[in-house]
């Protein structure tokens, strides 16, 4: 996570307008791909740690951790876009996020490979998510942004973990 | 601060006298004389009339103005106490109550009830020949006046002879505060007669022995002048004069405008004699007042916790001895943490036991500190017990039936929460009991009971739990009635034999009550089904013990909290669980002898007479990490729960400790099983074993699970 | 600034006056009844410069609260006044007698409050 903070300006489009219209992004890896969220919606990012494992939940719920007194939630962003689960390693870490639910705010973690950067992308860099990517649940992906130099698939997790 | 802060503390003030008044009016119907009764509900119509007059809602200040009036007839024995004085006092209560309703949610008030209210009030007292009221209190605009007075009238030159009786001092006045108001009106000049002044032997300190001859010219009226003096007026002789009035006044007019002014030469303290009487009657009320505070010590601590029922509030009222041991604990922590910060400036190894012990006592502190910081969410039941009253009094009213309701325990403490959410369960099953268990007079002297019912409400601490007791001395269920429905509706077979206590469950069952009998008064389109939830839903319980002929008893359980639970901490294959220790039955380590392994079900194990299914919690968890566990020489936790007993197995008892409960609901969703989860010392998360819950889980996945080893799927008789 | 003890059963009125008075820059200590004003005044760790106290209360009135407080050194000559809604002759007579310095009639007014207590207290 060692770039997390830096900011890289869009070269290819009007520095007023970018004030104006784009939205930050954190991006993480995930089995080599990029990825981006919001970056309002994060919290705090924290190193792995062990889960305390829940009855009877699906797969990708890892369990639940102490976070500074509160029980929070941990989901496995691999196994719930349905790609291969890894062991944890050295970059692994959980991103807690925040989301609002029908029963007020919500704190989750979720776990990803390594956060990878922050970007500010403008609404006209977004493209809409194509008909369901192979392997990819299709319903988190909130649009596909193209950069200069690169695409990172934008998520929506406030329901990642909803119907767990 | 602002003025919705104000009004906010007005409004939880008034619900909590408006709620004490009622009390104290339905005591009143069996007390009529009882005086602090009458002094109770003249005082709670005078505060709120107080209240109400400062934020300007006018039609409470009117309403509640003649209560206070029509009370204080009462008090002064001149309108007696009767059933139709208190049902009038009772609806006006109603009409505030409303009132106060209707100014909380900025809604207009109800005119046309308050005025009749207040005609209802009015006839009371015209009936006893009481004097005609006085108007309430309204803001005052005499400065106004003062103000006007002042820039429009011409210069008026007054003469004062201010002769203060020697003891002015003693009621805090300043002879020079006075000069200071009259310099403020106009030019003044002051002569100082000091004639009276004694000797040096005869000279007390604290006496005034000056006298003033004061010459003002002013714009303000004699009226004005002389409020300076309002204060003192008895405590002084007061020589008034206008020396040169506005032309059209006459010279003698001023004097006589002055009512306060003593004759000269009068004695210095003409107030003392004349006010003895007012004085006396005052400390009787006082006398009394003390002697119904000396026979109910507790009443005064409590009055200021009663509160609203009902609606869920953000704020919690604690008394001033939790707040006091709060302090102290702290006080104590600073101790112990400052002793131990001087001892980790410069450990040596021979400062271990004193470190050890700092520690120890750092950990005692901080348990203690934590249990008291639980019991400011502790809150008397009484909250609820008293709305008991008066839906007793409506119903009787309303069925034709006499009853007196007994209400024991009412101080017993609760969590809050607790307390708000019981409340409608309680009032249903009052009500029930009230409109089914309760027999018609004529019925209960045909079999040879008292006319007159008896409800008994009582609440008490019982172990980790909160016992809350509803009992009539009615007629008791009608076994036969409920067997006979519970067929008709397919809730038991033709055949099925039940035993008392199993026919008396059956009132809880959802499909037992149906809308066409929920009667307007028990029923609300609340079915007893829907009571038994609620209170389950608070991890309590309610059970019924009934006599045919001799009356009903329910008892309610439910935990001290919801926020803490003494827990037994167990180790299963890795993981820690906190189970609550009132649904742990025993422990003990398994002997193969007494394990039996049933095709398809699993293993059961036998306790004494009974066999207990053996629940390998990691497996019926699902939990991946786990590996499962040999059966056979580990230990046996045996559970119990209103659904059956199970064996849990596990590898160890850790300890047993306090446990916060931390909603996993918060952050996620309710996990069938547990019922929350609870931070250990290190950090970790450990889960709270639901063993409610666990044994529906089992049921439900007993016969899939049945063959991997861990569980079975059969209940326990 | 000075310290004042305001005694009134009714928390909305307690928690105006106190609010006023803070405003104002006075401290400000509370009570709910006549007993537990003496208290306070008794256990002499707070010297009051000035007692407000409603008439009205339950345990111990206003009335007795004053005599009370007369009675001890301390208070034998600060001022007391009344805050009530009470403004009958006959009332002011029994707390001119009890020794009440002043009173203030109720429906409260913040601006009223301020200018007599500014009126009795040492300058």
């Amino acid at each position: 996570m060692s770039s997390a903070t830096t900011t890289t300006a869009n070269p290819e489009h009007d520095p007023a307008g970018a004030q104006q219209h784009c939205a930050q992004y954190l991006t993480f890896l995930l089995d080599g791909e990029e990825y981006g969220i919001d970056i309002l919606s994060v919290q705090e990012i924290k190193g792995w740690q062990p889960c305390t494992e829940l009855p009877n939940t699906p797969d990708y719920v890892l369990g639940v951790i102490n976070l500074r007194g509160a029980v929070i939630p941990v989901i496995d962003l691999r196994r719930r876009l349905g790609m291969a689960p890894r062991d944890a390693g050295k970059l692994t870490v959980v991103i807690v996020i925040r989301h609002a639910a029908a029963d007020g705010e919500k704190v989750l973690g979720v776990v990803v490979d390594a956060v990878s950067d922050v970007f500010d992308i403008a609404p006209d860099q977004v493209s809409a998510p194509p008909s369901l990517e192979a392997g990819l649940d299709g319903r988190f992906v909130r649009g596909l942004a193209t950069l200069a130099d690169k695409m990172i698939i934008l998520l929506d997790l406030a329901h990642v973990a909803g119907d767990a | 601060m602002s003025m919705e802060e104000f009004h906010q503390i007005f409004f939880e003030e008034a619900d909590e006298l408006m709620e004490a008044m009622e009390a104290e009016l339905l005591e009143m119907v069996f007390e009529p004389d009882n005086p602090e009764r009458i002094n109770n509900v003249f005082r709670a119509a005078h505060s709120i009339k107080g209240g109400a007059a400062t934020f300007g809602f006018a039609e409470i200040t009117e309403t509640t103005h003649v209560m206070e009036t029509l009370m204080n007839e009462v008090r002064e024995g001149a309108i007696a106490v009767d059933r139709s004085l208190v049902d009038v006092l009772l609806s006006a209560a109603d009409c505030v109550k409303d009132l106060l309703a209707a100014v909380k949610g900025g809604g207009p008030a109800d005119a046309g009830l308050a005025v009749a209210t207040r005609t209802a009030l009015e006839a009371c007292l015209e009936r006893s020949g009481a004097a005609p009221q006085t108007s309430p209190p309204q803001p005052d605009s005499s400065d106004e006046d003062a103000a006007a007075a002042e820039t429009g009238a011409a210069l008026r030159r007054y003469r004062i002879g201010f002769r203060p009786a020697h003891g002015l001092f003693r009621t805090g006045n300043d002879p020079l505060h006075i000069l200071r108001a009259l310099r403020e009106l106009g030019d003044l000049e002051v002569e100082v007669d000091t004639g009276s002044v004694p000797t040096l032997d005869g000279f007390r300190a604290d006496q005034l022995y000056l006298a003033w001859t004061l010459h003002i010219a002013t714009g303000s009226d004699p009226e004005v002048v002389l409020e300076a003096f309002e204060w003192v007026e008895d405590l002084c002789e007061i020589d008034f004069q206008e020396v040169e009035s506005r032309p059209e006044a006459t010279p003698d007019d001023a004097p006589a405008a002055v009512p306060a002014a003593a004759p000269a030469g009068a004695p210095a303290v003409p107030m003392e004699a004349g006010s003895a009487a007012g004085t006396e009657r005052r400390s009787a009320d006082a006398g009394t007042l003390a002697a119904g505070t000396a026979e109910r010590p507790d009443s005064a601590p409590h009055r200021g916790e009663r509160r609203a029922a009902g609606a869920e509030s953000a704020t919690i009222r604690v008394g001033i001895d939790k707040i006091d041991t709060l302090i102290n604990l702290v006080g104590e922590l600073v101790i112990t943490q400052s002793m131990l910060s001087d001892l980790g400036e410069d450990v040596e190894l021979c400062d271990l036991d004193k470190l050890r012990e700092g520690f120890q006592q750092l950990e005692r502190h901080t348990r203690a500190l934590q249990e008291s910081v639980m019991k400011i969410r502790m809150v008397p039941i009484s909250n609820v017990f008293n709305r008991m009253p008066r839906t007793v009094h409506d119903l009787t009213a309303r069925l034709g039936k006499q009853l007196d309701l007994v209400m024991h325990g009412e101080h017993t403490e609760l969590d809050k929460t607790l307390m708000e959410r019981i409340g409608d369960p309680l009032v249903h099953l009052v009500r029930n009991a009230v409109d089914h268990g309760v027999e018609m007079p004529e019925v209960r002297a045909a079999h040879g009971k008292p006319e007159r019912g008896t409800l008994t409400l009582s609440a008490f601490h019982a172990g980790g739990d909160v016992v809350i007791e509803i009992s009539d001395d009615g007629a008791g269920l009608d076994t036969e009635r409920i067997r006979a429905k519970a067929r008709d509706r397919g809730l038991v077979d033709a055949g099925e034999q039940l035993d008392e206590a199993q026919v008396h469950q059956l009132i809880f069952h959802p499909g037992f009550s149906t809308a066409e009998e929920v009667s307007d008064v028990s029923g609300r389109g609340v079915g007893m089904d829907v009571v038994r939830q609620n209170i389950l839903g608070l991890g309590g319980s309610v059970e019924i013990a009934s006599d045919a002929g001799r009356g009903s008893t329910f008892t309610i359980r439910l935990p001290l909290t919801l926020a803490i639970v003494d827990a037994q901490l167990l180790q299963v294959a890795g993981q820690i669980y906190a189970v609550p220790l009132v649904s742990i039955v025993e422990s003990f380590q398994v002997e193969r002898a007494n394990l039996k392994s049933i095709a398809e079900r699993g293993q059961l194990y036998r306790v004494r007479d009974d066999y207990v299914p053996v629940v390998d919690l990691t497996s019926l968890f699902g939990i991946r990490e786990a590996t499962p566990q040999p059966v056979a020489g580990g230990l046996l936790v045996l559970v119990e729960s209103g659904n059956g007993r199970m064996g849990l197995l596990v590898d160890d008892l850790l300890a047993q400790q306090q446990v916060v409960i931390k909603s996993l609901e918060s952050n996620f969703r309710a996990v069938p099983g547990v019922s929350g989860a609870t931070i250990l010392g290190d950090g970790r998360v450990a889960l709270i074993v639901d063993v409610t819950g666990l044994a529906r889980l089992l049921r439900a996945t007993g016969g899939r699970r049945g063959q991997d080893g861990g569980l079975t799927g059969i209940r326990a008789a | 600034m000075s310290h004042i003890l305001v005694v009134d059963d009714s928390s909305s009125m307690r928690e105006m006056v106190s609010y006023t008075l803070t405003t104002a820059g006075h401290s400000v200590m509370a009570a709910a009844d006549g007993a537990q004003a003496l208290r306070i005044a008794e256990d002499g760790v707070d010297h009051f410069d000035l007692v407000i106290t409603d008439i009205n209360m339950p345990v111990m009135d206003g009335l007795t609260l004053i005599r009370e407080l007369r009675g001890l050194r301390r208070y034998s000559y600060r001022p007391i006044l009344v805050l009530s809604t009470e403004s009958s002759p006959e009332t002011k007579s029994a707390g001119r007698s009890a020794g009440a310095t002043g009173w203030i009639v109720k429906p409260f007014d913040p601006d009223k409050l301020l200018g007599v207590v500014g009126k009795v207290l040492p300058q």
